[in-house]
């Protein structure tokens, strides 16, 4: 047995599937379910709760898992890191795509998302007036993500094997 | 013209129409 390989192809795409699933469901969490729920828990009072609880336990677990997803994807991509990211190599491209646009995402996490939700939820301080503005860019850079992730998953998906044959004929 | 990122839908229709463009771009510079 290939124990280096093992490792290098089997856990790590593993455990870039793993935190993946986890960085992109939190992902759609917010955009699908909590977005929607602190607005009509605006309207009756009772938003305190997912603020206080929910959104930071959640957001603990997306930003590490995004930086988890990463490193896994680019231990793979190994000795072919270039290649993928300056479609260097024909059958590189598709991943190649796919790894840029999960780079972006993992930047709007760590830079967009990241520091402004520390100021909307009040783990630094911040005025009204910048918490408005942080909620507008942390707002639009979730929903880019939102946006990235489904031509991203494509890519991923379509990258290899049989998928990347049926999708792009090499 | 509004943001289509302040809708959800907006943002699942935007993320498709993406994928479909992207899809071609790559293809096409693939050549196949």
């Amino acid at each position: 047995m290939d124990w280096g390989a093992f490792i290098h192809y089997g856990l790590m795409r593993w455990l870039h599937i793993l935190a993946g699933v986890m960085w992109i469901g939190l992902l759609y969490y917010f955009n699908f379910v909590q977005v929607a729920a602190l607005k009509a828990a605006a309207t009756d009072n009772t938003g305190a709760g997912i603020t206080k609880h929910v959104a930071p336990r959640a957001l603990l677990f997306f930003r590490w898992a995004a930086l988890v997803t990463w490193l896994a994807g680019a231990t793979i991509l190994g000795a072919h890191f270039f290649d993928a990211f300056f479609f260097l190599q024909k059958v590189y491209v598709p991943i190649g795509v796919g790894a840029w646009l999960g780079t972006i995402m993992l930047f709007n996490v760590w830079v967009l998302i990241w520091p402004n939700q520390k100021k909307i939820l009040g783990i630094v301080q911040a005025s009204d007036e910048e918490k408005a503005k942080a909620r507008r860019v942390a707002f639009l850079a979730s929903r880019t993500n939102t946006m990235l992730s489904l031509p991203m998953l494509f890519f991923m998906i379509a990258s290899g094997g049989v998928f990347r044959t049926s999708f792009f004929g090499i | 013209m509004k943001n289509p990122l302040d809708s959800l839908w907006g943002t699942v229709i935007s993320g498709l129409v993406l994928t479909v463009i992207l899809y071609w771009v790559v293809k096409l510079a693939l050549g196949s």
